[in-house]
């Protein structure tokens, strides 16, 4: 088991927002987080890299409890977090970009040959190494953010809203891409609202509402479960 | 009134203003990475000054000599000063950063009044005085000497920032700290970082200036409103933008108390900020 979470509650303030939940991610394999706006989906993202601390249960990651970890050091052991909305460096070219994705020492030393195999999937982040990075459209932002989230050698790769504004062509070029990175033993854990999308890629999914899990299991399944679609569409 | 003297105006308000061009670009460089205004800067400058000014009384070291040791006392004072104070109030509402940083700047001025007395202090005999006349115009040999050194810590900054990985780091955290955080740059240690350069800056122009100009509790005041129109005119976060801002307001307040009235010339400066505020509120750089 690569990610492995345990019971997690969290709480902005006062404010629960998570309740209970468990989760986890084998080697390989990709994993969609799905539910209703709010639900909760970025907030567990964003309590594995360490944005936001859970207030209880158990984070673990290559058998490390990474509970404690401060947002930074949560790189070095493998996981690599690609925010919702991209956010790529916007003043700073795009070779930059890439190259600030293998700051921590592991990942530098592989730098140059990281750089080539994500050149390699994504060939137009090439061409466009010394481009500003805002002047690009929002399909080659999100290239570069999962490009520079690959930067950091990951052994879990999580990303929010891949698919979120793009166009339908590079959806499909994007799903393939993702199945290449997980054929090469990284896996996937990402959030997305758009059920039947999601599920055509990953292996399995986990559906919350308000908070709490509500529903899990391979894809195949979930697909044609009613529960999720009474949590879609309150029937 | 003769083109002499006009020439004589620009050229003292360019060297000036390089001077005023560093000091805004750690004010500017400070304000883009974590969005808070260092209030005390023009105290800091202050610092900077008495820091030279007491080398030379204690130690008989010359101006030009202690630019590195003052340089380390500001760049320690400005890890000291994010860890103990700004960390702590990074996330909390506008007003309590105000608070905060302008605190420290009637503070820093109270503790230099009691300890060393609100008079007026000189280098005597600094390795570089005196002055040297081109067709007419006359230049003082520590301003030329100041503004050159300015120049080049402001070029040595300028590098730093775009051309090494920690600049770019830095960048970086300015831009987007979460994103940053989440790649292993430590966003904390960014901004301490970002507090030594920034006061780095006013510790070179403050050497400098001491070579020349008196040395007193409240010498920060009008450097540090000056240093502020400078980051508007340039743009908040844009260090090259500081440079530009620089020089037109060394040249306006130059020029300006030339043409009406010396005891007129804050008044041209903040008819420029007036001006930039109204016309292009971002600045020339800027994207705030």
């Amino acid at each position: 088991m690569l990610l492995n979470i345990k019971n997690i509650d969290v709480a902005y303030d006062d404010y629960q927002v998570i309740w209970n939940v468990s989760l986890n991610v084998k080697e390989g394999e990709i994993v969609a987080l799905l539910g209703p706006n709010g639900s909760g989906k970025s907030t567990i993202l964003n309590s594995i890299s360490g944005l936001i601390k859970i207030k209880s249960g158990e984070i673990n990651f290559n058998k490390i409890q990474i509970n404690k970890y401060e947002t930074y050091q949560r790189v070095g052991v493998g996981i690599s977090h690609v925010l919702e909305r991209r956010r790529v460096f916007p003043y700073l070219t795009v070779l930059q970009n890439l190259l600030l994705g293998a700051y921590h020492e592991k990942a530098k030393t592989e730098r140059e040959k990281s750089l080539q195999n994500i050149y390699n999937f994504f060939p137009k982040l090439k061409d466009r190494s010394n481009q500003i990075a805002n002047t690009m459209s929002g399909g080659e932002q999100q290239m570069l953010a999962i490009g520079r989230g690959l930067m950091g050698m990951p052994k879990l790769l999580m990303v929010d809203e891949p698919f979120l504004g793009l166009a339908p062509l590079v959806i499909e070029d994007l799903k393939l891409i993702f199945k290449k990175i997980a054929e090469r033993g990284i896996s996937i854990l990402f959030v997305e609202q758009n059920v039947r999308l999601a599920l055509s890629m990953a292996h399995r999914g986990y559906v919350l509402e308000s908070g709490r899990l509500v529903i899990d299991g391979v894809s195949n399944d979930l697909i044609n479960s009613k529960e999720l679609k009474r949590v879609f569409l309150g029937s | 009134m003769t083109s002499q003297v006009i020439i004589q105006a620009i050229i003292s308000g360019i060297l000036m203003g390089l001077i005023y061009a560093l000091i805004a670009a750690g004010l500017s460089l400070i304000f883009g990475l974590m969005e808070i205004v260092n209030f005390a800067h023009g105290d800091h400058l202050m610092l900077s000054m008495f820091s030279t000014f007491w080398f030379w009384m204690l130690f008989g070291i010359d101006p030009i000599f202690s630019i590195p040791l003052t340089i380390i006392l500001m760049a320690f004072l400005g890890v000291f000063t994010h860890y103990f104070i700004i960390r702590k109030i990074l996330n909390s509402t506008m007003l309590i950063q105000i608070c905060a940083t302008f605190g420290l700047a009637v503070t820093i001025r109270a503790l230099a009044q009691f300890f060393f007395t609100p008079d007026f202090r000189t280098i005597k005999n600094p390795i570089i005085q005196g002055k040297f006349e081109v067709y007419g115009v006359f230049i003082g040999y520590p301003q030329l000497f100041a503004s050159f050194v300015c120049l080049f810590a402001f070029i040595l900054l300028y590098l730093f920032v775009t051309k090494t990985e920690t600049g770019t780091a830095l960048q970086a955290t300015s831009q987007d700290r979460q994103a940053a955080e989440i790649l292993g740059i430590p966003s904390n240690k960014m901004f301490a970082l970002g507090w030594a350069i920034g006061l780095s800056c006013v510790a070179v122009a403050g050497s400098m200036l001491s070579n020349y100009y008196y040395v007193f509790p409240d010498v920060g005041v009008n450097f540090s409103l000056f240093a502020f129109v400078a980051v508007a005119l340039g743009g908040f976060g844009s260090i090259n933008g500081s440079l530009i801002a620089g020089v037109i307001i060394g040249i306006v307040e130059s020029v300006g108390g030339l043409l009406i009235d010396p005891s007129y010339k804050l008044l041209y400066v903040f008819a420029v900020y007036l001006l930039v505020v109204i016309l292009r509120p971002q600045g020339i750089f800027g994207r705030y």
